[in-house]
């Protein structure tokens, strides 16, 4: 469905992401993991259209995106939850989720999403007058995934949705990733937190200061030592 | 003249020119929410704006054919100098994009010099304007009620307009943070040139108020209010809607509030205090009253 | 065994030997508007050395410098307006000033010295703002100013024309007060000092990790820039000998801003670089407003062609080379020796690229 092929992305003289080649195919839960800095969220921000590849392309489904704005790129159906969440703080819980339908022009459709993602997220049914500087740190999460589901995404990129969040709305969260994953969304994930990644993952990248050093199947990398020691912190998962 | 009328009448007075000052600044707040543009040139809006009804008057139009006429003009003006002079520097530090709207500022002001010559010009107020209403002692000027009025109907639209219509949720949204703007697939160019066009809109209003109040026309007359709008915008905190208007009243009311109070002989000194009152504000709320109090925590 | 030093020397003795060359040319053979445009060319390289201390190596972009100037430029011409002419033109001055007639440079030293005054205490209160915020500020100080020196008539005889400035500025007195302002600029900006500010000059946080106090290196700045702006507003007002506050506005702040931005901020070079530009350009261009003739056409005088041209080049420059003809570097004369000198076999001559 979509592929990186030896993508090459510069923050002006810094080489950020060298020679990437990733593929994610249809119905897959990817984990894209590394350190910070390693470059996981440069890859998502390159597959929005907020950064351009100085070389290399990024494909999707037979369209070529490496040009693309991020206007187009929504368009496709690729969905995007930052890192951070980047919640609109001054509009209501109502009016985020409606920012992620913008693109749409199905009002009934858009009405039946939002019902959806608050069945999903019941917390964020009972504040949706509220506005989203008021939410704490795990409902500003939720708003934000909820938000990237208003699009309708066939591929939602991501992007450390477990950051800064207590262990039980990191279970909420990552319950729901299953349930989406299940439910047909391909979903590129980027995580530190590597556990709960490779409990839901069908593959992993590794990354390591802007270059895929390691990749495969879950199961073959949850016993890796490599993983274990850096990222794992010793015992095997 | 009693001291309640006294007052009763320097109070419409504020509120009137709160109005035009509310209206430029929001003008100036939202480009600024978005692009992070402080833009000078959005004075010379007004001008064009004035020039433009002017010409339409002129040639012998009723007023409000020619008072549309003259907004449709600085409507055209602002996009122009949206696509013309900021896309391309979109993206630039902030300081380029102030430079560039002090160049688009002088080169507008300079063209207009040329082809229209320094000398101001009469502005042929109608006569149904220039009247004043009664109140017992009271006398408040047509125009002043109009200022007001129109302010009002604007003000409400826009609250409308940002709060139900998606265009207007996404410009707020893009004003607070750009880039999960796009990233929610908003479309920013058109979100901008919204903005400007609907700070646009409101310059060509404020152009034709002012001018209908003053009676004149000049290149230069967009230099004032624009600093005066500048400043509004910063006692609000730039960026705020709320805060342009609620800058723009507290402005008006300074303004008539020094006017009365100075001796005589600091009178002229009144835009000199305007400026102090504002940076002495800032001391205390560096990023203007509805903006944080606080600054960058390490 | 040539070091870099050697280079560097050589260098400044050639810069020094070419300028020097350069003013006794002007002196001697060149024309009195050619001589007059010199002087005004030092002036205008003092201001924008002095703005780029400020606007090119902190994170503080004053639009309100000029208000410096002027308060230079009224202080001076006051101190040195002779006893007879301020009976006439300044009746209203405070008897103690009345009686003061002083030669140029002591005027010169005290209007430096009290822009620094002012900006100390104007500094004390802007230089903790930033961004948009402190711009606004320091634009009001210009305001401020000039509504000042609008409407205090004893001192400054408000809007009317200030005349009958003795014209002490020779070409010697400008350009020597230039080559200080050079001197002092190109010290700051290679220090370890400057070049830190610079890098940092738009991130407080990474300034403040490197140990740099923003505020006392901001409030620095800020004050020596007043100095050399005040010293030109001297300079300036014993050149043109009659000028008005509306002297001090808009117009020339922008004026010195562009200079600014074309040469390059934060590159002393780049100020001097923009400064020669645009007085030479706008030398042609006052002059074609006048009309000229190009073969069979004659263009007709544009008033405000000048301007025009100005902000149409500004613009062009921001969007094409956002950061400057030099992209905010120095002029690095290492290229030029190590592209003239061939190198030496094994003792190979390196001029490094230590330059920025």
């Amino acid at each position: 469905m979509l592929t990186l092929e030896d993508v090459n992305v510069y923050y002006d003289q810094v080489h950020a992401l060298k020679s990437v080649t990733i593929e994610v195919k249809e119905g897959e839960l990817v984990a894209l993991l590394g350190a910070n800095g390693a470059g996981k969220s440069t890859i998502l921000m390159t597959i929005s259209g907020i950064l351009r590849p100085r070389s290399g392309h990024v494909r999707y489904e037979g369209h070529d995106l490496t040009r693309s704005s991020p206007y187009d790129i929504i368009q496709v159906g690729i969905g995007h939850c930052p890192e951070g969440r980047h919640i609109f703080g001054n509009l209501t819980v109502q009016e985020n989720m409606l920012m992620g339908a913008v693109q749409r022009k199905d009002r009934a459709g858009v009405q039946r999403d939002m019902e959806w993602v608050y069945s999903l997220f019941p917390v964020l049914g009972e504040r949706v007058r509220q506005s989203g500087a008021t939410l704490s740190g795990g409902e500003q999460q939720m708003l934000a995934i909820g938000r990237a589901l208003m699009g309708r995404p066939r591929l939602l990129l991501m992007d450390e949705p477990s950051l800064g969040l207590a262990p039980v709305i990191v279970q909420l969260i990552f319950k729901v990733i299953k349930q989406l994953h299940q439910q047909g969304v391909t979903i590129l994930l980027v995580e530190q937190n590597a556990r709960q990644a490779l409990q839901v993952a069908d593959r992993c990248y590794l990354l390591e200061t802007g270059r895929v050093v390691m990749s495969g199947p879950v199961e073959a990398l949850r016993t890796n030592p490599e993983i274990e020691r850096i990222y794992l912190g010793g015992s095997a998962v | 003249m009693t001291q309640l009328q006294y007052l009763a009448q320097q109070g419409i007075n504020a509120i009137s020119i709160g109005s035009l000052y509310a209206l430029m600044a929001i003008g100036l707040a939202m480009v600024f929410g978005i692009l992070r543009l402080i833009n000078f040139a959005h004075g010379d809006l007004i001008m064009v704006g004035s020039y433009g009804a002017l010409l339409l008057l002129v040639l012998g139009t009723p007023f409000w054919v020619a008072a549309l006429g003259g907004i449709v003009a600085s409507t055209i003006a602002g996009l122009l100098m949206e696509r013309v002079a900021y896309r391309p520097i979109r993206g630039a530090p902030d300081v380029s994009m102030l430079l560039t709207s002090f160049a688009v500022t002088i080169l507008l002001e300079n063209v207009a010099i040329l082809v229209f010559s320094p000398t101001p010009r009469a502005f042929p107020t109608p006569s149904s304007l220039n009247s004043t209403f009664r109140f017992g002692q009271l006398q408040i000027s047509r125009i002043d009620v109009v200022a007001i009025l129109v302010a009002v109907i604007l003000l409400v639209l826009l609250t409308l307009f940002v709060t139900r219509t998606k265009l207007g949720i996404s410009m707020r949204a893009a004003s607070e943070d750009l880039l999960a703007a796009h990233l929610m697939g908003i479309n920013v160019n058109r979100v901008i040139a919204t903005a400007f066009a609907i700070g646009s809109i409101m310059a060509g209003v404020v152009g034709l108020l002012w001018s209908a109040r003053v009676g004149k026309v000049d290149p230069l007359m967009g230099f004032y209010p624009v600093l005066k709008a500048f400043v509004a915008s910063v006692i609000g905190g730039l960026g705020s809607l709320a805060g342009a208007v609620l800058g723009g009243f507290l402005l008006g009311f300074l303004e008539i509030l020094l006017q009365g109070l100075l001796p005589s002989s600091l009178a002229p000194f009144r835009d000199a205090f305007v400026f102090v009152a504002l940076i002495i504000l800032l001391l205390f709320r560096p990023n203007g009253i509805m903006g944080s109090a606080e600054r960058e925590k390490i | 065994m040539r070091s870099q030093r050697f280079f560097n020397l050589l260098t400044l003795l050639i810069l020094v030997v070419l300028t020097a060359g350069f003013l006794i040319y002007t002196k001697v053979a060149a024309s009195a508007y050619i001589q007059r445009v010199v002087v005004g060319l030092a002036i205008s390289i003092i201001l924008v050395v002095s703005l780029n201390l400020i606007n090119g190596m902190t994170g503080v972009f004053s639009l309100g410098q000029i208000g410096f100037m002027a308060i230079g430029a009224y202080t001076a011409a006051i101190l040195t307006l002779p006893l007879s002419m301020k009976e006439v033109n300044l009746p209203d001055l405070p008897s103690w000033l009345a009686q003061v007639e002083l030669s140029f440079l002591p005027a010169t030293l005290i209007a430096g010295l009290l822009a620094v005054i002012v900006a100390f205490l104007v500094g004390l209160s802007l230089m903790r703002l930033s961004g948009p915020y402190v711009s606004v500020a320091t634009l009001g100080f210009l305001v401020i100013v000039q509504v000042i020196l609008v409407n205090w008539d004893k001192m400054t005889r408000g809007s009317r024309t200030f005349s009958g400035v003795p014209p002490f500025t020779t070409l010697w007195w400008a350009w020597g007060w230039t080559i200080l302002t050079i001197y002092i600029g190109w010290r700051i900006a290679r220090s370890m000092y400057g070049r830190r500010m610079i890098a940092v000059r738009d991130n407080q946080i990474a300034a403040k990790s490197l140990g740099i106090n923003v505020m006392r290196s901001r409030l620095l700045a800020y004050c020596l820039s007043a100095f050399f702006t005040g010293v030109a507003g001297s300079l300036w007002a014993h050149f043109i000998m009659s000028f008005s506050p509306k002297s001090f506005y808009f117009v020339e702040t922008f004026s010195v801003i562009t200079m600014l931005v074309i040469g390059g901020m934060g590159s002393v070079s780049g100020s001097i670089l923009g400064a020669v530009l645009i007085t030479v350009l706008s030398e042609i261009l006052r002059n074609a407003e006048r009309g000229i003739a190009i073969g069979p056409i004659d263009i007709p005088p544009v008033y405000g062609a000048s301007q025009i041209l100005m902000s149409i080049i500004f613009i062009l420059v921001i969007v094409f080379r956002p950061k400057g003809l030099l992209g905010g570097r120095e002029i690095d004369f290492n290229r030029f020796w190590s592209w003239l000198l061939p190198k030496r076999g094994e003792k190979a001559i390196v001029p490094g690229k230590e330059v920025s």
